[in-house]
């Protein structure tokens, strides 16, 4: 059904390959497009309680095909039709989303890492906002996530300087969660997905939800909307597990309902 | 209550619930539907059990807009003999305050249907158009003039003229929904509060929702002379007497709707 990506749903994690490899994972259009309906699939998949976006091969992305970009083109356009979409489609979706960025993630693939709610590193990995080398600025909301995540005046180094961040030093810089070793790198992507797929999935929805809304509402309307959040939160099975858990002194085994 | 093909009713307390019942259509809306609705409005009107009405749509949407199947055929001269707006009409005439609960697509005549609620509650996943100039046609069922009055000139044609869909937080910025609640609560927070204007005194609820639509509709002068009229003729009720004794009292009123 996918030419671009690879995607694959086991043990409630589904897997998202970037799958160009031989083209460093770089977007063309039909990629957007792909990246967008699988992420719009695992969203309403019960199976599904955690997303995990990474690359084939040597690279997590490379951002646009420059093979794609001519002097034709409108810039706005493109973004507009296939990478807005894309990022919209990830914004929306509450369930949680870790990029599992193992090799380089420059340009617009280091705005789709931005764009998920959580980056684990390889030490092969990188960030590179690349944009400024060919005169061109951050887009596909990465700076909008950039200046949240580090400042304003680290977002303006990274994005005019446009050096490369190397792993550690995107841990350091509150860019990158956590920095798995080369040799273990499958095993801790999937044991870091399986520990969040284990959570209470509806509740991390729901503080999702709540953080991507605080800039836009009034104290007093986001402490209404917290409360509505609140009583969805309590009328889930996986809190009366949690309660029943705590007062019978056990682990939790939480389904994520 | 009659049973009805297209819709459910229910009553809960003193708010009395009709639900469009056609989930795999998206709530499409034919003629019978709107005949259906607009019965059970009446009799809920005339019911004394009943305090508010809630409209809501079952399913993914509350309407994704008239059943286009119907309408293919049509010719002036069959529009006009049918007369299926006579129907609309009608909803308009309905004292008894109306919440409109949206979620979902809510769409052309469905958008119409919910812009003649008096109050709209809308999940945050709610998208408003008007599509018809999209086939050829415009709204006929009052979008032109409902949304007009709502929001002004400016936005009513560009909204009718590109189709483009409407967000929850525009809708709220222009004024076309009241609020805004999370997905999963649309059914309770509306039904919390159709009970909170339940117990409001139902004769001035009703001589409110008769003095707003007035100002609607005429020019300032003949509005005031119309809202004094209802003003003096809730000092004929008892509620009257109930609220102010009540607010002498220092206690929590019990109105009767006489």
């Amino acid at each position: 059904m996918f030419e671009t990506i690879r995607y694959d749903v086991k043990d409630n994690i589904a897997w998202l390959y970037l799958n160009r490899p031989d083209k460093l994972n770089a977007f063309i259009a039909q990629m957007n497009r792909e990246v967008k309906e699988a992420i719009k699939a695992a969203s309403s998949d019960d199976q599904v309680r955690c997303i995990v976006i990474t690359g084939e091969g040597r690279a997590f992305c490379s951002g646009q095909d420059l093979s794609e970009v001519d002097e034709h083109m409108d810039h706005g356009q493109v973004l507009r039709d296939h990478y807005g979409p894309m990022i919209k489609q990830i914004r929306q979706c509450e369930k949680p989303i870790i990029a599992a960025v193992n090799g380089v993630a420059a340009g617009a693939g280091f705005s789709l890492a931005l764009a998920c709610d959580f980056r684990v590193v390889s030490e092969r990995g990188s960030f590179l906002n690349a944009f400024i080398h060919v005169g061109l600025i951050p887009d596909s909301g990465n700076l909008y996530y950039l200046t949240q995540l580090v400042g304003h005046s680290k977002a303006l180094e990274l994005s005019i300087l446009g050096e490369k961040v190397p792993a550690a030093v995107a841990v350091d810089l509150g860019l990158a969660n956590q920095l798995i070793s080369e040799e273990t790198w499958t095993e801790g992507v999937t044991a870091f997905a399986s520990r969040i797929a284990a959570l209470p999935t509806k509740a991390i929805g729901l503080i999702k939800r709540s953080i991507n809304s605080t800039s836009n509402l009034t104290f007093e309307d986001y402490l209404e909307q917290e409360a509505q959040g609140q009583r969805i939160a309590g009328l889930t099975n996986d809190h009366r597990e949690g309660l029943n858990a705590f007062m019978e002194k056990r682990k939790p085994v939480y389904t994520g309902q | 209550m009659n049973s009805f093909d297209f819709i459910e009713t229910t009553l809960m307390g003193s708010t009395a619930v009709i639900e469009l019942n056609r989930p795999r259509q998206l709530n499409s809306l034919n003629t019978k539907m709107i005949s259906e609705i607009v019965v059970a409005m009446e009799a809920f009107d005339r019911d004394e059990n009943v305090r508010v009405i809630v409209l809501i749509g079952k399913g993914r949407a509350f309407s994704a807009g008239a059943d286009i199947d119907e309408m293919t055929e049509a010719n002036p001269i069959s529009l006009e003999l049918l007369n299926q707006f006579a129907e609309w009409d009608r909803l308009a005439l309905i004292k008894k305050p109306i919440i409109g609960a949206v979620h979902g697509f809510v769409f052309g005549g469905g958008f119409e249907l919910a812009l003649c609620c008096d109050l709209l509650i809308s999940a945050s996943n709610t998208e408003f158009s008007f599509p018809e100039v999209g086939l050829g046609v415009m709204p006929g069922a009052g979008g032109t003039q409902r949304l007009t009055k709502l929001v002004g000139r400016t936005k009513a044609l560009e909204w009718l003229w590109t189709g483009e869909r409407i967000s929850t937080e525009v809708a709220l910025e222009h004024g076309i929904i009241n609020k805004i609640v999370a997905p999963e609560l649309l059914v309770e927070e509306t039904l919390k509060f159709a009970g909170r204007l339940a117990k409001q005194p139902p004769l001035s609820m009703r001589l409110i929702k008769d003095s707003v639509n007035k100002a609607v509709d005429s020019s300032l002068y003949e509005g005031m002379q119309y809202e004094r009229k209802n003003f003096y003729l809730l000092f004929a009720t008892q509620d009257q007497k109930e609220g102010m004794n009540a607010f002498i009292e220092k206690r929590k009123p019990d109105y009767k709707g006489k």
